[in-house]
């Protein structure tokens, strides 16, 4: 009978076994720093150790800093300045690639290039191309009359050259998973539009857009997902400081939390920040989803 | 969408390939000079013969702050056996939750996709904390552990396995008398392996080009390559072209794997678009 019990226990216990690697590996090192997280963000917890429990002062204290509410407001106009050209853009981008082209797969290559190249190496070349003194950006807009920027110095610049960054490395994805949607449209709903007398532009806004809808939610949902989190091109456009600038014109959220957290050791207080992001993250997402859900009402 | 010659669609697109372009070869050109170009304008647009000097200058005494070799290795070591370990484990994972029957198979994928949504991201503090009381600050099994599993990998593997392994196969491998895992050795993980490429591909590169958690438990003195690139920005942010040849450097591997293998990525975020 022992071989009939064995292949009983692979049949059953096997697919158990299968998973488990990665339910234990998540458990330990996704969930439960996750759950501990909202555990010390309770507590008064700096470099000198934990000093108990202190209920919700973390996050009380986290309302009434000013330095919170400058990074959650930097973080929303980069988000904005970086969400909104990328995914227009992608969307053109995509909609020309859909279409019999020569050389298609070296357009197709040479626009998700940027996707290889890391944060960091975007941001340094980027912080060079922006230079004050010595960047390109400036030359060519002293080629127009431009006296140079320092595109540091101010929020707007510098959210400019930051947004520009994840604009620069981000776009092409997008356009690839806008053209993948696009090529799941079948032709005949061109062909009955075209004799129906509708032009190009009509089409891409009467079957193009509403079909590749799923694909548009994703990319926005990804969006703002990458754009709370964002703190390498930010942290590397000045020269590695958390602060973000002089007057933390640009320090985002996640910089806020890991000046909190690295910087200062006040592990309580940088957890509070981790959690409100995280918090602030699904609501940015439930808005979208609501926004979205509201123009699909408004279309049929 | 008749008008196939159009003139002004070659345009714009080759506009957009220039500026998706234009940033890398940039990188190149200043990566193979000297530091007497950067400001001038115009910009020299052809690349220049310092490269082999200023690779010896990032190697050499000059930089040793940045610990580039060492970035350099680590990177490689932790990039592999992350990459291996995840396209190993959610191969297994997404080949039981698309093939095989048992119980709580649902809730458990379920489960699988939301920790999809949870940026792990945020619980650095308290991984921090957990490094620390495993001792691990600034070693290697630091940024290589808690990253062997992926959700994302489990879900990719389990669309895949959906469709690339017929039912009927099983059945004729269970027949013969193969254990499960041998079925998975022998039947499913050759059917699986584009998939698992694909996988392989996001994982290395993601892997590779990591920064926040190697900034947090890392010391400069055994970095990443990414955490060195850091440093050279932040130690000799005015000797550019030391920071665009590292750059440079830490972009090749990449470009490699993209020159090797684009069309893979391509379809594989393709597919992976279509069907989410």
């Amino acid at each position: 009978m022992r071989p009939s019990r064995w292949s009983r226990f692979d049949l059953h216990g096997s697919p158990y076994l299968f998973i488990a690697p990665f339910f234990l590996l998540f458990t330990a090192f996704g969930l439960f720093p996750l759950l501990y997280t909202a555990w010390v963000s309770l507590r008064s917890w700096d470099l000198t150790g934990d000093a108990g429990f202190v209920g919700l002062d973390n996050y009380s204290r986290l309302l009434g800093d000013p330095d919170f509410w400058n990074a959650l407001v930097n973080t929303l106009g980069l988000l904005v300045l970086a969400t909104v050209p990328q995914l227009l853009l992608a969307l053109i981008v995509a909609a020309l690639l859909n279409r019999p082209l020569r050389a298609l797969l070296l357009f197709r290559l040479g626009v998700l290039a940027p996707i290889v190249t890391s944060v960091a190496a975007v941001a340094i070349v980027f912080g060079q191309l922006y230079g004050r003194d010595t960047g390109l950006v400036n030359g060519l807009l002293g080629l127009v009359g431009v006296s140079p920027i320092d595109w540091q110095a101010s929020k707007l610049t510098s959210w400019i050259a930051v947004s520009s960054m994840v604009n620069w490395r981000w776009t092409g994805y997008n356009a690839l998973i806008y053209l993948a949607a696009m090529q799941a449209i079948p032709r005949d709903l061109y062909e009955a539009a075209q004799i129906d007398g509708a032009g190009a532009i009509r089409q891409f806004r009467n079957i193009t857009v509403p079909l590749i809808r799923p694909a548009l939610i994703f990319t926005v949902v990804m969006s703002i997902i990458g754009g709370m989190q964002l703190f390498t091109e930010p942290l590397l456009f000045g020269q590695g400081d958390v602060s973000g600038g002089s007057l933390r014109q640009f320090q985002t959220i996640a910089m806020f939390m890991f000046e909190q957290s690295f910087q200062n050791f006040d592990y309580g207080y940088g957890s509070a920040v981790a959690w409100m992001i995280f918090l602030l993250t699904v609501l940015v997402g439930v808005i979208n989803l609501l926004i979205g859900r509201r123009l699909r009402g408004g279309t049929q | 969408m008749r008008n196939q010659r159009n003139p002004l669609v070659y345009l714009t697109l080759l506009v957009s390939l220039v500026l998706s372009i234009f940033p890398l070869y940039w990188l190149f050109v200043v990566a193979t000079r000297s530091n007497d170009v950067v400001g001038q304008f115009p910009p020299p647009l052809v690349p220049g013969g310092n490269l082999g000097e200023n690779i010896q200058r990032l190697f050499g005494p000059e930089a040793e702050e940045a610990h580039f070799a060492r970035g350099l290795l680590n990177s490689a070591i932790a990039s592999v056996c992350v990459t291996i370990s995840v396209v190993f484990f959610s191969s297994l994972a997404g080949f039981a939750f698309a093939k095989l029957r048992f119980r709580g198979r649902n809730a458990l994928l379920i489960s699988v996709l939301a920790t999809m949504m949870v940026p792990v991201q945020m619980g650095i503090v308290p991984l921090y904390m957990v490094m620390v009381k495993l001792g691990w600050q600034n070693h290697l099994q630091a940024i290589i552990v808690p990253f062997l599993v992926s959700a994302f990998g489990v879900f990719l593997m389990r669309q895949y396995a959906e469709r690339a392994i017929p039912d009927e196969l099983i059945e004729a491998a269970r027949l013969d008398g193969c254990t499960t895992f041998g079925l998975f050795i022998r039947v499913v993980a050759p059917a699986l392996r584009p998939g698992a490429a694909v996988l392989g591909l996001f994982t290395f590169m993601g892997t590779w080009n990591e920064f926040l958690w190697p900034l947090a438990v890392m010391e400069a003195d055994n970095p990443t390559v990414q955490f060195s690139l850091s440093q050279l920005a932040t130690q000799y942010y005015t000797d550019y072209t030391l920071m665009f040849t590292g750059t440079l450097i830490a972009t090749v591997p990449l470009l490699l794997v993209f020159i090797l293998f684009g069309r893979q990525l391509i379809s594989g975020i393709m597919d992976g678009a279509v069907r989410s």
